[in-house]
């Protein structure tokens, strides 16, 4: 009886308004409740699993085809994170990634849920930073989903020891798996543009779908054009152009114009297409 | 508190236009504090659309929006948190419960405590009868229980308004019973409770005041008793001479309803038009020598009032 004349006399006339880090919190639990999420995860997780296997189970010797460092990897477990790395940026993290960015406004709409949250009330330009920082997040724990598992599996299946850098130096493994680390934060921030993309696609529709396929589309075409030499004047603009180029930080010391290069390429997509977003979002009619 | 003219919903000329043609038409909704609001129409005749723009959803082509004293969509930020509203059928996430729902609706809220949210959510979910059914995954839910979970949405904090559009879809009688009650209990709380519905004696029952919408105009608004007097009376006569009755009734300037009645019918029904008194009716039948064994005047229903103003039948007006 007590608790519900508190209840009633505690919400009369909302005044105070709390910073909105609620909303940021429920929407990485929602994220993280979904199968969805683990499913694409798990998808990741399966490259590393997969290339670890197929090279302890193939026997010979290497022979200099395929990913980069992957005849390394029978000699050293530390390289499996690195090699599924490199074979997750070109398709599959963009994939996973462009369902989730796809998804953060369409999804809502196709749900019914964009009209409650925005009734809650959540001001549109919230709504749009908060659901890109979620797919940021997505990012991150897709990229250290592939290089944590990556790491297990070599450890379980070949021996680990210290790894010699481009550079030519000799590192320890819990320097490695710094490096490793570093590698994984390039590659999420490799990805921060195509989210901004994924966003903005997101506020054309009210079909999720639509927008994932959109996203993985523009990455799929930036990397063609990349490997064209007849638009080499366009390289630099690529959303894709820095996607491999990580190589500097498996130098000693490292060399980190590449990372700065792609930071700033990354942060004029986030820009440009946060504005289109917003432009976009701040004006529609919800309708569904 | 709230004196005379105290309105909660205020438009002048409200327009959208979608699609090449008004689908509100110029409307000027005046909906007054502590009312139960009818919002009337058949099915297409823009009330979600007013909704929406009400509550900023979508943006009015042109007109003047005043929702709780203050501008829409300038002060929409400021307003919302005083309204609860369930808008074109409820929509939530099936792979979350019906109280992990309303948690991450209610999180979304700047300005409601989050101390008491576990506790608010609950008890708005027992309001509308779900508590059994709390933990249960919304996408297990009947269409019912969704829109009950739509409704509780709407009482999860204390509400200065409460917008529900039809709020009774997809719910069996005793749900439909269960939402009358609600709305009485809000309105007992001091809530302004707006509702719409293409079903008029969900109206009738429970509100206050309506307005009738049709192809996006307003054609009548008002408290329920002003509407009822708006509607032309009837007249009824029960006497064996009904072709009689039928040219004595042509000759006073009304129109009996030809209802297709056998020939054996013994009752004649027609609008009363006014300055056609009850008595100048009798003596006309008498003095013609029909036979009067019954006479009746009935005030219009609502029902006729709202067949006449929106037109009859399933043809959605375009």
């Amino acid at each position: 009886m007590s608790s519900e004349v508190t209840v009633t006399r505690e919400t009369v006339a909302p005044v105070r308004k709390s910073a909105g880090w609620r909303f940021l919190g429920s929407e990485l639990s929602v994220l993280f409740r979904r199968r969805r999420t683990w499913a694409l995860l798990a998808a990741l997780a399966a490259i590393p699993v997969l290339i670890a296997v197929a090279v302890k189970l193939s026997s010979g010797p290497p022979r200099g085809r395929g990913p980069a460092f992957l005849d390394q990897v029978s000699q050293n477990g530390l390289f499996v994170a690195v090699v599924a790395t490199i074979v997750a940026i070109p398709l599959f993290l963009p994939l996973t990634v462009g369902v989730v960015a796809g998804d953060t406004v369409a999804g809502e709409a196709s749900t019914g849920t964009l009209r409650y949250l925005l009734m809650s009330p959540v001001a549109r330009g919230r709504f749009l930073v908060v659901k890109y920082v979620g797919a940021v997040v997505f990012c991150l724990a897709a990229t250290f989903t592939v290089a944590v598992v990556g790491t297990i599996m070599g450890a379980l299946l070949f021996p680990i020891g210290p790894v010699t850098l481009l550079s030519g130096t000799t590192i320890d493994p819990p320097e490695a798996l710094l490096r490793i680390a570093l590698v994984c934060l390039y590659v999420t921030l490799s990805l921060l543009g195509l989210c901004a993309v994924g966003l903005f696609m997101s506020t054309l529709t009210d079909v999720p779908v639509g927008a994932m396929a959109a996203t993985v589309v523009a990455s799929v075409v930036s990397q063609v054009m990349g490997q064209l030499p007849q638009l080499e004047w366009i390289h630099p603009w690529l959303l894709t152009q820095y996607w491999l180029g990580f190589a500097d930080l498996l130098r000693d010391p490292i060399v980190w114009d590449s990372f700065v290069a792609n930071a700033l390429l990354q942060a004029g997509y986030i820009v440009v297409f946060g504005a289109l977003a917003y432009g976009r979002f701040s004006t529609k009619d919800v309708l569904a | 508190m709230s004196g005379a003219g105290d309105l909660v919903i205020e438009t002048a000329g409200l327009t959208k236009r979608l699609g090449g043609r008004n689908v509100v038409n110029g409307i000027d909704l005046a909906v007054p504090r502590g009312s139960v609001f009818g919002f009337l129409g058949p099915n297409g005749s823009g009330k979600t659309t007013t909704i929406r723009i009400l509550l900023g959803l979508a943006s009015a082509t042109s007109g003047d929006v005043k929702v709780l004293g203050e501008s829409i969509p300038r002060a929409t930020q400021n307003v919302l948190p005083r309204i609860g509203a369930l808008v074109e059928g409820p929509g939530f996430y099936p792979f979350l419960s019906g109280t992990a729902n309303l948690l991450r609706l209610d999180a979304a809220d700047r300005y409601v405590s989050p101390s008491t949210r576990r506790q608010r959510v609950d008890r708005a979910l027992e309001r509308v009868g779900l508590a059994q059914a709390a933990n249960k995954k919304v996408g297990r839910y009947s269409l019912g229980m969704k829109q009950r979970l739509g409704i509780a949405n709407a009482l999860l904090t204390h509400r200065e308004l409460i917008v529900l559009d039809e709020p009774t879809n997809g719910l069996d009688p005793q749900g439909t019973r269960e939402v009358r009650h609600l709305v009485r209990s809000l309105t007992e709380e001091g809530t302004t409770v707006f509702v719409s519905s293409h079903l008029l004696t969900e109206v009738e029952q429970i509100c206050s005041h309506a307005a009738v919408l049709s192809a996006g105009s307003l054609v009548a608004q008002g408290s329920l008793d002003e509407l009822r007097r708006s509607g032309e009376p009837r007249l009824r006569v029960v006497t064996p001479d009904v072709p009689e009755t039928h040219a004595v009734l042509r000759r006073l300037g009304t129109t009996p309803d030809d209802d297709g009645a056998p020939s054996g019918a013994h009752s004649v029904t027609a609008p009363l038009p006014a300055g056609l008194t009850p008595d100048r009716v009798v003596r006309s039948l008498v003095e013609a020598g029909v036979r009067v064994n019954g006479f009746t005047v009935d005030q219009a229903g609502l029902e006729d009032l709202f067949v006449a103003l929106t037109g009859e039948g399933f043809d959605v007006v375009q």
